[in-house]
């Protein structure tokens, strides 16, 4: 069967894959979604600690997953209002363009 | 009689050897079983709609093929599968030819978990009330993606139209849900049916016959056809505005899975319902518990499917934005009410009193909500004005 | 490893990849609910049922709908022929490798090498419901308070500013 040490190789490839989504790429959005894929990645481990642990009936891990989840659609409705407001007053989404506080 | 189809499968798969081979076959069986009886029903639910509808509309619907008009979906099959496929060519082709995969397959995986009859249910989830509202999701992806695809303004605007209609109502649709699944303490479907099991005296222990199950009931049926976009919540294909909204550039066999998957997505809907409130498989009376549980789940989602098709003739459709306050001001605080209401419900007494209790909280604000809405909007007598 | 694993990860990670490459935000955000679909698919192999579908109800449902949206509302006069990476783009796929290449190193020489499943585990919904209301309760309430929190600013925030006379 699958050993732990496969999940956590997975969620570390979409940790990176976020990770360097969320640093390169010029759209406001899809760093944001960068930022969800490393949530997700993180949430993986949880799963995978959970069930790979000695005491899976504490449903740590699942709990923490459940409130994750609730918490990253509060972060992606909020952050995607913003992007849309920043949208509205600077006529694009670009990030490397959103500089007015550069120095 | 019973179980004849259970046992029917059982014999199938002890033909099999024993291990991983059963599993997969008992999992073919049950697909099969599911794609068949409703691709079936779909084709009779079909002519008999426009039958119906022609009769409400005082005409005679299809009746050229065959015996009145029966073999119709035959000749509809046929011709969608022998109609030139065209695809614009300016549409975006891998998504364009995905966007109705994506409809049909999750709302034949939302059959799977809606028990048909006494140990009739193809998976019976821990989550599986969960499961069904899941894969639902992916329903509001499919019709972006057929909108976006097709390079159209008309489609754009009949997605854009169906995406916020459907996020508007799942919210009742769920709420309503919840209050059974809070009675019930289970979210699996099959356990919720068994809940409803038993009569008291002639009357079933059916869900729909409390207060609380009643308006949830409605509610739950209402927010069903906005979810599968039926008449008089069909907008996004409203055809005198927009054509045929998200499905204009679909034609042929694809059009046709579209069709397909709506109607799936209707029966789904309407055994849900039967699920959570009309008691499932269970018979209406103690004495018809000799009939079949099947017959019963399928006469139940026919009779819903009747109910379904006497709306669609009577009511007319909706404009956009009283769609939308009749969601978050009328359906979304009544669903709320609803659920306070099964708490209530819960924790007091069995007797006269519960039932008076929660029949005025259901009631007082449907009448109050009512009013307030229709005193605010400030209607004055129509005046028609003819063309001269 | 199960075949199912290598089936799901592979689907997975290849999604997010394209998530992060390919040049139509559209497309990207559908690649973005297959990632998510995927990681469901994951979370199921873990028996982790409840997890799986609230995954896919949360994200496939509403999270990717909602880029989606943003994506439209946001289709700018940019000029499409510019990069989609912005400047410092290296500098940022560095990272990123060193990123995964810390972690892979540190998984690979941890005692999570090899380790197997300790039998059969499950998470019911009524087991996780008692955990949500005896010892969870306080995080749960808090939980619900961020969400109507978040709802009415991003309403607030997302607001068409009123014309002034």
């Amino acid at each position: 069967m699958t050993p732990l040490h496969s999940y956590l190789l997975l969620s570390a490839l979409l940790f990176a894959v976020g990770l360097g989504g969320a640093l390169t790429r010029r759209n406001a959005i899809i760093v944001l979604v960068g930022i969800e894929l490393m949530l997700n990645a993180a949430n993986l481990n949880f799963i995978a600690f959970w069930r790979y642990g000695q005491n899976p009936q504490a449903l740590t891990g699942i709990v923490f997953v459940i409130f994750s989840i609730g918490v990253a659609a509060a972060e992606a409705a909020v952050g995607l209002a913003l992007i849309i407001s920043i949208y509205r007053h600077y006529k694009t989404a670009n990030v490397d363009q959103i500089d007015s506080m550069k120095g | 009689m019973d179980q004849i189809f259970v046992n029917l499968k059982d014999w199938l798969v002890a033909l099999f050897p024993a291990g991983r081979q059963q599993e997969l076959v008992s999992a073919l069986i049950s697909v099969a079983a599911l794609i068949g009886t409703f691709a079936g029903l779909f084709a009779l639910t079909t002519v008999l709609e426009r039958k119906g509808l022609g009769r409400i509309q005082n005409r005679y619907g299809p009746n050229r093929v065959g015996p009145y008009g029966i073999l119709q979906p035959m000749a509809d099959g046929l011709k969608a599968l022998t109609k030139e496929d065209v695809v614009p060519r300016s549409a975006d082709q891998v998504v364009h030819f995905l966007a109705p995969l994506v409809l049909v397959a999750p709302v034949f995986l939302a059959l799977a978990v809606v028990p048909m009859g006494r140990n009739m249910a193809a998976v019976d989830f821990d989550a599986g009330i969960l499961f069904f509202f899941a894969v639902g999701a992916a329903t509001e992806l499919s019709v972006f993606m057929a909108g976006w695809s097709s390079r159209n303004k008309y489609s754009l605007l009949g997605a854009m139209r169906a995406i916020a209609q459907m996020i508007s109502y799942e919210v009742p649709l769920i709420l309503s849900s919840l209050a059974v699944i809070m009675i019930a303490g289970s979210l699996s479907a099959v356990t919720i049916v068994e809940k409803q099991a038993g009569y008291s005296g002639l009357i079933p222990h059916w869900f729909v016959l409390t207060p609380w199950g009643f308006a949830g009931f409605i509610l739950f049926m209402i927010a069903a056809a906005a979810e599968s976009n039926r008449s008089p919540f069909d907008l996004p294909e409203g055809e005198s505005e927009i054509i045929a909204g998200y499905y204009i550039e679909y034609s042929g066999f694809k059009f046709a899975l579209f069709f397909l998957g709506e109607y799936i997505g209707l029966f789904a809907a309407s055994g849900l319902a039967i699920t959570l409130f009309l008691g499932g498989w269970n018979a209406p009376f103690p004495f018809l518990t000799w009939i079949p549980s099947y017959v019963w789940f399928f006469g139940k989602l026919l009779a819903l499917i009747a109910v379904f098709i006497w709306v669609r003739g009577t009511l007319p459709r909706l404009r956009m934005d009283q769609l939308m306050n009749f969601a978050w001001k009328f359906m979304l605080p009544m669903a709320l009410i609803n659920l306070l209401t099964a708490g209530v419900w819960h924790f007091t007494p069995p007797g006269l009193a519960r039932w008076i209790i929660c029949a005025l909280l259901v009631f007082g604000p449907y009448v109050a909500l009512g009013r307030t809405l229709f005193e605010s909007k400030k209607l004055a007598k129509r005046t028609y004005s003819y063309a001269e | 490893m199960s075949a199912t694993f290598v089936m799901l990860a592979v689907l997975t990670v290849v999604s997010a990849v394209a998530v992060m490459l390919l040049r139509n935000l559209v497309h990207c955000a559908l690649a973005l609910a297959v990632t998510f679909a995927g990681l469901a698919g994951i979370y199921l192999q873990l028996n982790a049922q409840f997890v799986g579908f609230a995954q896919l109800l949360v994200y496939v449902g509403a999270v990717a709908i909602l880029i989606v949206f943003a994506i439209l509302l946001t289709r700018g006069r940019e000029p499409p022929l510019q990069s989609v990476f912005s400047g410092s783009a290296i500098v940022g796929f560095g990272i990123a490798i060193v990123v995964f290449a810390v972690l892979a190193t540190m998984t690979l020489s941890s005692r999570a090498l090899g380790m197997e499943k300790p039998g059969e585990a499950n998470a019911s919904v009524a087991q996780i419901g008692e955990q949500l209301m005896t010892r969870y309760i306080l995080p749960l309430e808090v939980a619900g308070l961020l969400l109507t929190v978040a709802l009415i600013g991003a309403v607030i925030i997302a607001m068409r500013d009123k014309e002034p006379e």
